[in-house]
């Protein structure tokens, strides 16, 4: 990518603005909480009505925000309230996205996929899940405390012993843990507002009857070129998201392979790679460079493979920084699926090459980057010191909070006068540097112990 | 700053806990109010003390999972709520530690001896069996499936060494 791409991509906003200032009044209101809205936010949060009037939202929304403000809070109008919140970043995202495939010359399919069945599973549940966020919506984040918190565990566990709605868990536990580590929220100097917001309306989104439903898969086949991971942590979850290029019948198009585990919170760093280990042939092909060949793997339309190792084999040999060079400009990228289109979800592969570089930022001929240092793994190699010394480097373009990001995935860099390559997938079968080795003896042991009490205390 | 923090979808608002070896005390958390734990006992593998500090009053309890009292608590804390304090300041720091629990201590640099020396508390019976299960709960996490399929919400929680 080129730096006047970039400077394009950065002084067009679009009208986003005005989006984000409504999202802002939804937001606040989650702070103090629906039960308290006063008339300032409640002035707010007609003003998103009158944004949603013309949608297809629009009555559901006015009703809702009318029902609200007047302090009647039931299931159906947070429901509303939260889709419109999600059509407005959804509009955000659609805008971003397409300014980035403008910039980067990139064709997107269209979705086309049919709307899954309207499913009917696991109602418990989700009125579960749904009456703690609704509980959470009346108090506000200024009014959770450990009870409120604690009150989520019930629903909390049985969610997570569901394994279709394995998204919904993993969330919930999220959102779940960062309340219980700021509790009691009311005496907090500054709030996660966006955050927070963000995740209570997606939780909201995948507590209704078939949210969690996806399209069909295909199976495809053909030469799997990778150009690197990206890693998603929380206390109770390890997610590997590989990014690579499909070479199979037609232009060569951008896939992700995404697995993942479960976990707790003193297994981090280097052990999560053990956690994987069922993915060997995904492993070794991310710490040895290698391509894969696919045969008959499941895609998913939004561009995800649903991974089987038996369907994956390695293949030869393929620096993922010549992959970027050669074949990523060519490369067509996948529709995103329409629940999914928010602004946080934007992880566009990019190269950027003959800059200069701090550990904030990338400078490409004049046109300034921020680096997404909160975006470098525990479990890699890749260092904000390896990133100041770099010239170029394969990321992910990101948006948050009004600017656009890169977050690198592998860099070049000149170290001690030798230039070396630096992948996050590198210690994916084992550190291969001599302090790492150490760490990572330790870090073993945590899984291991673990394992041993697991054993020991759960079946007696 | 603060508000683009306010504004920023993935800032990151837990701390990730810092690695540390788990075969003294394989669980260590501040949840319920409380600094809470279970130790193993160095000469029994199947058994297992369940000790607590509470946040505040600083009441200190230690029993085994099945509620037979420790037999090294007289009045003061045992040898495993010392170990449990030594090893939630390795997991959290001792400035989180010291906040939780409201001890009077400089956080700075303050090992594990010095905030148990900073108590004030007296010995309270606190159930063994609430952060037993919480800790067998913690356990089943292990158990549970890993997905092949993706998890897109995943995007809010990058895994990151840097937390500002």
């Amino acid at each position: 990518m080129q730096g006047t791409q970039l400077k394009a991509l950065q002084e067009n906003d679009s009208g986003i603005t005005g989006a984000l200032d409504l999202i802002a009044g939804f937001d606040d209101a989650l702070v103090h909480g629906f039960a308290r809205l006063g008339e300032e936010r409640a002035s707010a949060l007609a003003a998103l009505a009158a944004a949603m009037a013309v949608t297809p939202l629009g009555e559901r929304v006015g009703e809702a925000v009318e029902k609200v403000s007047a302090g009647s809070i039931a299931d159906e109008h947070l429901m509303a309230l939260a889709g419109a919140r999600a059509a407005l970043f959804g509009a955000v995202h659609d805008a971003l996205l397409s300014l980035l495939d403008e910039a980067t010359g990139r064709r997107r399919a269209l979705w086309a996929a049919p709307a899954g069945a309207v499913a009917t599973e696991h109602p418990n549940l989700l009125a579960g899940s749904r009456s703690w966020l609704r509980e959470l919506a009346i108090a506000g984040w200024r009014g959770v405390d450990h009870d409120l918190v604690s009150g989520a565990a019930q629903t909390l566990q049985a969610v997570l012993a569901e394994p279709a709605l394995r998204r919904l868990a993993v969330l919930l536990d999220g959102l779940a843990a960062e309340l219980r580590a700021a509790s009691p929220i009311s005496t907090m100097e500054r709030l996660p507002v966006r955050r927070w917001a963000d995740l209570w309306t997606r939780a909201l989104l995948l507590s209704q009857p078939g949210a969690a439903a996806r399209p069909e898969p295909e199976p495809v086949s053909g030469r799997l070129l990778i150009l690197g991971v990206d890693v998603h942590e929380h206390a109770t979850v390890i997610q590997l998201q590989v990014h690579g290029i499909l070479e199979s019948s037609g232009d060569p198009r951008l896939v992700r392979a995404s697995v993942s585990a479960p976990k707790v919170d003193t297994i981090v760093g280097l052990a999560v790679w053990q956690l994987l280990q069922q993915h060997k042939v995904l492993l070794h092909a991310l710490a040895r460079h290698t391509s894969l060949k696919l045969t008959e793997m499941p895609l998913l339309p939004g561009g995800d493979l649903i991974w089987d190792d038996d369907k994956a084999r390695p293949d030869g040999e393929a620096d993922p920084f010549v992959t970027a060079r050669l074949v990523l400009p060519n490369a067509s990228a996948p529709a995103v699926s329409p629940l999914q289109r928010h602004p946080a979800g934007i992880a566009e592969p990019v190269l950027l090459e003959g800059y200069t570089a701090t550990d904030v930022s990338v400078n490409v001929s004049g046109t300034e980057l921020t680096v997404a240092a909160g975006r470098l793994p525990l479990c890699g190699p890749l260092t904000r010191e390896l990133v100041a010394a770099s010239t170029a480097c394969i990321g992910l373009l990101r948006w948050d909070a009004g600017r656009w990001l890169i977050q690198p995935l592998a860099v070049q860099a000149t170290t001690k006068k030798a230039q070396v390559n630096v992948h996050n997938g590198d210690w994916a079968q084992g550190p291969t540097d001599l302090k790492a080795v150490k760490t990572e003896a330790k870090a073993l042991d945590a899984v291991s112990v673990l394992r041993e009490r697991a054993g020991r205390l759960l079946r007696t | 700053m603060a508000n683009e923090w306010e504004r920023s979808s993935a800032v990151p608002v837990v701390p990730p806990v810092r690695p540390r070896k788990l075969a003294k005390v394989p669980f260590v958390e501040l949840a319920d109010g409380r600094l809470q734990g279970v130790v193993s006992s160095g000469s029994d593998i199947a058994r297992v003390y369940v000790s607590s500090i509470a946040a505040k009053t600083h009441g200190f309890s230690c029993s085994t999972n099945n509620n037979r009292p420790c037999g090294g608590l007289r009045g003061r804390p045992c040898k495993h709520l010392d170990s449990l304090m030594d090893e939630a300041v390795l997991q959290y720091g001792g400035d989180r530690v010291v906040r939780y629990l409201h001890l009077d201590v400089e956080p700075a640099g303050a090992t594990g001896r010095q905030l148990m020396a900073a108590l004030r508390g007296t010995q309270v019976s606190t159930p063994a069996a609430t952060v037993f299960s919480r800790f067998l709960h913690h356990l089943a996490y292990l158990e549970l499936p890993g997905s092949n399929e993706p998890i897109p919400e995943l995007h809010w929680f990058p895994s990151s060494v840097a937390v500002s």
